[in-house]
């Protein structure tokens, strides 16, 4: 199997980009507009938030939490959410017991409809190659001390079915309304790198 | 294939970079178009083969793999894409760079396509497959000791190993016989448990860890 090197010649991606659509657009294989769209729905409208809605639901709705835990893909889709990268999502549960904690090895796969596109550091090599290694060493390095008595439990993403972390919900927040949740819910807790703090 | 963008396990990347909050979807302005002809090309060759697309990631060299980013990273595997299916012809991405910095470059003429002859049975990736699984939950496997030379999603790193199955998953395509054209061979996918000194040595920190794997990449453990 040869390797292929398109930009063997190490021009700047970014000028890169702008003649390869300039190409497919003179063309008629792409349309600007279309791109546009693209690009605005996952700035603007699908992101992290979605999947902050999903976990302040199940902390405040245990039959919720329950289809969610059940069958996370039709859970999730309850609540408007679906598309791209979530043909399948199934929901994993963090306890005072067990932290999971998602990567992709391969490439970067990641649940779109709930979280978006995926942040820098879980593109990065050191998160791809060393959390199905060393999972509780990357973590203290992110951030995140796990005491000896949890498990850890690790989820390459190796097929086309998405994870997405249910975190524990923080003590203290039991008078919080649905949406006053949702505002604790970070990206970083949906993935396992984080917990969610109040 | 054993290519680079087979991670796991892999040493020497060195520390975790730390999350930031709000970190933006895209960077810079070129990542958002880059992300968006990426998308929009693999639609232009034979639907949305994302296993296709996956496979000319992992053929860039390790130069076009690393050193344009995650997004100049699709960018250049978008172009692999349009080469191999004679959209575009080689030299071009980079002729109309340096025209439009105002150099007098011969832009190579538009080519005749040769798209794979091939469409898939229906969007997405999950199907129907008829036969019942061959392993059920809880039956002890062995992820197969091979090395194909095409694309796999059995990730070296499990290659050999031990580990039960935890659940069953939706049958889907297999990605090896996709990403070539060469037909879906759907399967049934589990969800693969592991020890982690199972897979790592005695000395490995103790974790479970979990991976999907196709029907075919598995092996019963007697």
């Amino acid at each position: 199997m040869t390797t292929s090197a398109p930009n063997s010649d190490r021009l700047s991606p970014a000028l890169r980009t702008e003649a390869l659509e300039q190409l497919l657009t003179e063309r008629g294989l792409v349309d600007p507009a279309v791109m546009d769209k693209f690009i605005s729905t996952y700035e603007n409208d699908v992101g992290p938030l979605n999947g902050a809605k999903v976990v302040a639901k199940a902390w405040t709705d245990p039959e919720y939490k329950q289809r969610l835990l059940d069958e996370g893909t039709a859970a999730i889709k309850e609540l408007g959410f679906s598309g791209p990268q979530g043909e399948h999502i199934v929901v994993l549960e963090n306890t005072a017991a067990v932290h999971n904690v998602v990567v992709c090895t391969l490439c970067s796969c990641y649940p779109w409809p709930v979280l978006g596109l995926p942040p820098s550091w879980y593109k990065d090599p050191a998160y791809r190659s060393r959390m199905v290694r060393e999972p509780r060493i990357v973590l203290a390095e992110m951030g995140l001390e796990l005491g000896e008595d949890v498990d850890v439990a690790v989820w390459d993403s190796s097929s086309e079915v998405r994870y997405l972390v249910l975190p524990e919900r923080p003590a203290g927040t039991e008078d919080h309304a649905e949406s006053d949740l949702a505002a604790l819910v970070t990206r970083d807790a949906m993935v396992g790198v984080a917990k969610v703090g109040t | 294939m054993d290519g680079i963008a087979d991670m796991g396990g892999s040493q020497g990347w060195g520390g975790a970079s730390v999350p930031t909050a709000d970190e933006p979807p895209f960077a810079e302005p070129w990542e958002g178009r880059a992300f968006a002809l990426t998308l929009l090309t693999m639609g232009r060759i034979s639907g949305q083969n994302l296993d296709a697309f996956r496979h000319a990631l992992e053929r860039l060299s390790p130069d076009d793999y690393m050193e344009d980013g995650y997004y100049g990273r699709w960018l250049n595997a978008a172009e692999l894409m349009l080469l191999d299916s004679v959209i575009l012809a080689p030299g071009a991405v980079n002729a109309r760079v340096h025209r439009n910095q105002g150099e007098q470059v011969e832009e190579p003429a538009a080519p005749e396509p040769r798209k794979p002859d091939y469409k898939a049975t229906a969007a997405g990736s999950l199907r129907t497959v008829e036969a019942e699984p061959r392993f059920a939950v809880g039956d002890r496997v062995r992820a197969k000791d091979i090395s194909p030379e095409g694309h796999t999603r059995l990730v070296g790193y499990l290659r050999g190993r031990r580990g039960v199955i935890r659940r069953i998953l939706p049958a889907a395509l297999l990605p090896d016989s996709h990403a070539h054209f060469r037909g879906e061979d759907a399967q049934h996918v589990y969800s693969v448990g592991f020890d982690s000194q199972e897979v790592w040595g005695p000395d490995a920190e103790p974790f479970r860890l979990s991976a999907d794997l196709f029907e075919s990449y598995l092996e019963a453990d007697s």
